[in-house]
């Protein structure tokens, strides 16, 4: 299954080494990872997506939590989280109704058109891992030039 | 040193501030060895009361401070330069750490400025150690050194201990600051005991009362923890016999009629037998380690598992459990006691479960065949047995002589056996029993050794000889490297690649060119008398015993395969 865990950890050099470290020592996967200072400068969350069946995941957990730069470990309940993840696109544009095409396929996604000029355009588009997926496959046949992602953010819903 | 009266703050060199945090913590030994980078901290040794112990290598000063800290269950404490010095302890961190033993390693640094520069003996040792240490601290600055002790003494000995590296660079050793030494902080990621849920108890004394089959794992938490009264107390109780992993060993009085010893690859064969058999285990701080249970998969489904740890983490990792208690293993199982009591329980008499138990321990008592010479590992590690005081502290090496010592050498004092069980480290055995030594002067400590791993810290015995710390060495000396031999012997058609250690050196000759003791025993009475001689030594001690090279470890349980399938001596 997919997993997201939150991680409030203290903001000093060297966690994301140690807790990256975890995880390969462990033989667990990162599959995306984010991270950022809290409103509290003294805090770093950090927001790992990964891998595992359930007994693998909860021992993940088990593990972050065990590390004493690590306050806070939760796995999220997807249902009951907001989660995004910012992707940047620059999209080939081959002929002359590329662009248009691309501008109506980024704005049904909610995306942002950037930098259009002779030869490509960048999209810039929010949202949940699967919707970015969605979106490079129907980018696909334009021609994708690159992708750059920042893994996904998560914080669970007031009341969840 | 200048006294800030206004602010009751004093000023002084990092390194004296470490010294000074030391002795606050109660330290009077720290092992190691100086290098450039750390010549600060030994330069304090003249103006402070703590003895340093010189050792001939960085690893042998980490496996004393190893054995220091199970002995006395206080963090001991290593000193190591850095580059060379640093890495060379890595291994006895690994050690402490894959065995939950308390450590405090001090490494000296290059100058901050230098760090990442490559220069002369740096080693990025906090990157290297992270997998390997409870936690490491980086001071950098001097005023943070008393609070990286203080926090770093805690974290080492409470929940479940292990190793901590405190990497000081140079010149923070020698910068002067205001120093303060708190008694009061808080790690706010830091959880070390959680009170163990009574519900959780409740459930795991119904399992218990309900079930025909009841076995006790009791591995090295419980020893960790010194839960041996409690342990006692519920076993006799509930008439249920117990069985040890490796660690666990001598967690439980071994010449108690419920006692069944250690269960694993080298269990004992009626250890291992009762395991298979059982229908409910209570199983003590172990971790279900490889070596230990083998694969339950062919009997799990029969066998219902209690677990109790101190570590959340433990619970099933390696082994789905049915009732887990986590906290401390002590307390969890004083709360277990208290129920029994409040429930009126009533002590239990001898179950057809315990006669069976009982007439399991007598068969293998008459029927495991032993090696027939007269110089017979079982024969040699008994006659030890024989003339040790119960309250010696044994030790021992990674190898052949380990499993033997696991099979025939019986722990009767709780509490007195250690050896480098998790990481398996040849030459721990030595170098720990002097740490024990230095621990507890007045018992005393053998190594019980083989001349492999022996060999791997055999200069410790200059530390042994000019510290004045008399260990007994005993080695049961096949000229091989014997574990190996018999795995080639058994799963390799008997070739025989890399094991051949010949008559080198003469391990008496060794002994006495470094002003030690060394006897040769080649009958039991030369083993007799040697033992006397060396109980009564005020010098260190090598016994020399040559054995047979062929003797083979059994039972074995190979590797993957069930505790069910232990193969016995033909």
């Amino acid at each position: 299954m997919w997993a997201i865990l939150s991680l409030l950890v203290e903001n000093k050099p060297g966690i994301l080494f140690k807790i990256t470290h975890l995880f390969r020592s462990r033989n667990f996967n990162i599959d995306s990872i984010s991270v950022g200072v809290t409103e509290n400068p003294e805090f770093s969350r950090m927001t790992i997506t990964t891998f595992g069946d359930e007994k693998q995941v909860a021992q993940i957990v088990k593990q972050l939590d065990k590390m004493i730069d690590t306050i806070e470990v939760k796995h999220l309940d997807e249902h009951k989280t907001v989660y995004r993840e910012l992707s940047i696109f620059k999209i080939k544009l081959s002929n002359a109704n590329d662009s248009m095409e691309i501008n109506k396929l980024a704005n049904a996604y909610g995306g942002k058109v950037h930098d259009v000029r002779k030869g490509s355009m960048m999209v810039e588009l929010t949202a949940t891992p699967d919707q970015i997926e969605a979106f490079k496959e129907l980018a696909q046949p334009f021609g994708i030039i690159d992708v750059a992602r920042t893994g996904v953010a998560a914080l669970q819903r007031s009341g969840a | 040193m200048a006294i800030d009266l206004e602010n009751k703050m004093e000023i002084m060199k990092g390194a004296k501030a470490l010294m000074v945090a030391l002795e606050k913590e109660g330290v009077k030994e720290v092992f190691g060895l100086p290098g450039g980078a750390n010549l600060p901290m030994y330069d304090e040794f003249s103006r402070c009361n703590i003895r340093h112990i010189l050792t001939r290598h960085e690893q042998s000063a980490a496996h004393m401070a190893d054995g220091f800290g199970r002995v006395s269950r206080k963090p001991g404490v290593c000193f190591a330069t850095s580059g060379p010095g640093a890495t060379n302890i890595l291994t006895g961190i690994a050690t402490a750490q894959a065995d939950s033993s308390p450590m405090i390693a001090v490494t000296g640094q290059v100058p901050v400025a230098m760090i990442g520069k490559d220069a002369f003996q740096e080693s990025d040792i906090i990157g290297m150690a992270n997998p390997v240490v409870k936690y490491a601290f980086q001071p950098r600055s001097a005023s943070e050194i008393p609070l990286a002790v203080r926090k770093g003494f805690y974290i080492a000995e409470t929940g479940r201990p292990g190793p901590v590296l405190i990497d000081i660079p140079k010149d923070v050793q020698t910068n002067e600051s205001e120093m303060t030494f708190p008694d009061e902080f808080k790690i706010q990621g830091y959880h070390p005991w959680t009170d163990p849920d009574i519900i959780h108890v409740e459930k795991a004394i119904g399992m218990l009362l309900n079930a025909e089959k009841p076995v006790i794992l009791a591995g090295g938490g419980t020893i960790i923890s010194s839960a041996f009264a409690e342990l006692q107390t519920i076993a006799e109780f509930l008439m249920i016999p117990v069985v040890t992993t490796f660690k666990g060993k001598g967690a439980f009085p071994e010449n108690h009629p419920l006692s069944l010893g250690p269960i694993g690859m080298h269990g004992h064969a009626e250890a291992n037998r009762i395991m298979t058999e059982a229908d409910c285990v209570l199983a003590i701080g172990t971790r279900f380690s490889d070596r230990s249970v083998g694969t339950f998969e062919d009997f799990e489904k029969k066998l219902k598992i209690i677990h109790m740890d101190v570590d959340p983490a433990e619970i099933g990792k390696n082994q789905t459990t049915n009732v887990a208690v986590v906290g401390d293993v002590r307390a969890s199982l004083r709360i277990m006691i208290k129920m029994l009591m409040q429930k009126a329980v009533e002590k239990t008499d001898e179950t057809t479960w315990f006669k069976h138990v009982k007439e399991t321990k007598e068969y293998w008592k008459e029927n495991l065949k032993l090696h027939p010479g007269e110089m017979g590992a079982a024969k040699i590690l008994r006659k030890l047995r024989e003339l040790l005081p119960h309250q010696s502290i044994v030790t021992t090496e990674v190898g052949q002589h380990q499993m033997w010592a696991s099979l025939f050498f019986d722990v009767i004092q709780p509490g007195t056996f250690f050896s480098s069980t998790g990481l398996g480290t040849m030459g721990w055995g030595f170098p720990a029993a002097i740490g024990a030594k230095v621990a507890k002067p007045d018992v005393p400590v053998v190594d019980i050794a083989g001349d492999g791993s022996f060999a791997m810290t055999e200069n410790s015995l200059a530390t042994a000889v000019l510290e004045d710390i008399p260990v007994i060495v005993f080695i049961l000396n096949n000229s091989t490297l014997g574990m190996v031999a018999q795995w080639q012997r058994t799963f390799y058609e008997r070739r025989m690649i890399g094991v051949d250690q010949g008559q080198c050196p003469d391990y008496v000759k060794l002994a006495e060119s470094y002003g030690a003791q060394g006897i040769r025993a080649q009958s039991m009475d030369e083993l007799d008398k040697a033992i006397k001689t060396a109980l009564s030594s005020e010098v260190a001690t090598v016994i020399d015993i040559p054995i047979d090279p062929e003797e083979d470890v059994l039972p074995f349980v190979a590797p993957g395969t069930s505790l069910a399938d232990m193969v016995l001596p033909s």
